[in-house]
């Protein structure tokens, strides 16, 4: 039973495919490793075996991030507002991978709405990191991260909006993959931000990795804002970086960056020139703003898209003996948490009259430069390479209290979101968290040009077998 | 373009509310008002940079007039839909009467 857990996707769909092991023995397999879950990483487990097709998939179990809507299994995007709801239909992203023949093993839980990077925010109760468990796996796709890291699932799906792949990713030592916006449909991904939303997988390796991200892109006509990749995913390959030019923003000198996080960082570039790869600082002046565009347009967007749960047409409601608009005032006090209820005023207040162009408008344009400062670097570079979180993995309860600081965890990530391009966390390394105390996961982030999803995975790939080893 | 304005007041904060359909008690809402302030500095940086010729971006793929088929096709079961509600009667959606407002 336990090599059958060790087996990568890739490898296990060839045993599968070949009949060397069973369909059923194989879900089952990862049925009963999910039901040992101590990270409160479920919050709803397959009591079947649902994975029944043929494909390139076939016979794998996927863990789902709870913000996607299956239907008739309860779907509750981590808030109370939605507890016990059940969707009249699937994501497309999810009806895909099982298309490719693989079924859900579990929903995974997750920071409310998607709204934060530590998994705090859940009104179902925090995740615990599987490395420490006194440690957050960041978030907001935290319980995705945790069932891959902690042995509860082969292979895991999320969303990330301003990082919520990448960095519970890299807290928890995996393989996360935010592809370019509009490769993979948004349709039945309950909505955040929605020019920022994008799927994506987090696995235990780059090949697999590549192998989720070809069976969920493609064009969907439910969301006209999809495109999916040219020509399709094949599995990564490569022996060496020659002939590929990183680049390292020139403000990242700068940056806050916790000093073995640093240090991890620097021996992979380190790695990347002994694979043949070029190194050149490039400068990205307006990433710094990154935080600031983000969370202003990222809480305009949420505000807007929040105002659907009013408690008419579905989750819950609060009666009182008030009118239609003490309903929806009540029920929304009680159905969100208070990260969620802090996004809606700030993204309320960044809308309104007097203050739109102020806030909304300028970051916009913040938007624009950023994408700019990105095309300018892959003028000369292939890749941009950041870690991908400024800190290892954080104590539960230790930014709780300081909203600012726990939106500086997306320091790196957002960017790449802003400009819609894709990007990739990798294992590189370990380091010993601030205040010390034993060594945890470190990510390196890969940022590609839009749609260049293959040549990140293959460079990708490349350093992943050169770190194994 | 309006100065921007860090400090977030009460009143702006309970002004906010109403708009968001949201009840805060007292503690939110004071706490509410500092964490809002607190935010808005920090994004109240990007009011230091020269943006006035630079376009907005309001979706990063190069994308116009997306269509689809114009095929009809059954809408969801009204019985499945209602099935979902908080309070559904007569086969519509019920809710508190509004309030008269002068």
């Amino acid at each position: 039973m336990a090599e059958l857990l060790e087996l990568s996707v890739a490898a296990a769909t060839g045993k599968i495919a070949g009949g060397e092991i069973s369909r059923a023995e194989y879900f089952d397999a990862w049925r009963d490793a999910a039901g040992g879950d101590e990270l409160n990483a479920y919050l709803w487990r397959a009591e079947e075996d649902s994975a029944g097709g043929e494909g390139p998939l076939g016979g794998i179990p996927v863990a789902v991030k709870d913000l996607f809507c299956t239907e008739g299994v309860v779907t509750t995007a981590g808030s109370r507002i939605l507890e016990g709801h059940r969707p009249l239909y699937t994501a497309t992203a999810v009806r895909r991978l099982g298309e490719a023949g693989a079924g859900v093993l579990g929903k995974t839980n997750m920071d409310e709405f998607a709204m934060g990077s530590s998994n705090e925010n859940s009104a179902y109760g925090p995740v615990l990191n599987p490395h420490d468990r006194g440690r957050v796996p960041g978030g907001s796709s935290g319980g995705s991260a945790a069932v891959v890291a902690g042995g509860l699932a082969p292979c895991a799906i999320g969303t990330d909006t301003g990082g919520s792949i990448r960095q519970p990713a890299a807290l928890c030592g995996i393989v996360g993959l935010k592809p370019t916006y509009g490769a993979i449909s948004r349709y039945g991904m309950i909505a955040f931000a929605s020019s920022l939303d994008q799927c994506g997988p987090l696995t235990r390796d780059v090949t697999d990795a590549a192998l989720l991200l070809e069976a969920m892109q493609g064009q969907d006509p439910c969301d006209s804002t999809s495109v999916g990749i040219e020509g399709g995913i094949r599995a990564p390959r490569g022996e060496d970086l020659s002939g590929l030019r990183f680049a390292v923003p020139a403000e990242l000198a700068h940056d806050a960056i916790e000093p073995g996080v640093r240090a991890a960082f620097e021996a992979t570039l380190k790695r990347i020139e002994e694979l043949g790869g070029e190194i050149a600082e490039t400068p990205l002046p307006h990433a710094e703003h990154g935080i600031s565009a983000y969370y202003v347009i990222a809480p305009a967007e949420a505000s807007s898209n929040l105002a659907r749960y009013d408690g008419v047409r579905y989750g819950m409601r609060i009666e009182n003996e008030g009118d239609v608009v003490e309903m929806y005032e009540a029920t929304r006090a009680a159905g969100f948490g208070d990260e969620v209820k802090r996004r809606i005023m700030l993204g309320t207040y960044a809308l309104s009259s007097g203050y739109y162009e102020a806030y909304y408008g300028r970051a916009q344009r913040v938007r624009t430069k950023i994408a700019a400062d990105f095309a300018a670097a892959f003028d000369r570079f292939d890749f941009v390479v950041t870690p991908t979180s400024p800190s290892v993995a954080f104590g539960l309860g230790e930014k709780t209290d300081d909203p600012l600081a726990m939106y500086m965890n997306d320091f790196f990530t957002v960017p790449m979101s802003l400009a819609g391009i894709p990007a990739i966390s990798i294992p590189a390394g370990r380091a010993e968290p601030e205040g010390g105390g034993p060594e945890l996961p470190v990510g390196f982030q890969i940022a590609a040009p839009a749609f260049a999803e293959q040549g990140m995975l293959d460079a990708a790939y490349v350093l992943e077998q050169a770190l194994d080893g | 373009m309006p100065r921007i304005v860090a400090v977030i007041e009460r009143e702006q904060v309970l002004h906010v509310a109403r708009l968001a359909r949201l009840r805060l008690n007292e503690a939110e809402v004071e706490k509410m008002a500092g964490e809002l302030s607190g935010i808005l500095e920090h994004v109240d940086r990007i009011g230091e940079l020269e943006l006035d010729d630079v376009p907005p971006t309001s979706h990063v793929v190069d994308l116009e007039n997306v269509l689809r088929p114009d095929e009809p096709r059954p809408s969801w079961p009204r019985g499945d839909v209602l099935a979902q509600a908080p309070d559904p009667a007569d086969g519509a959606f019920r809710v508190p009467a509004p309030r008269d407002e002068d």
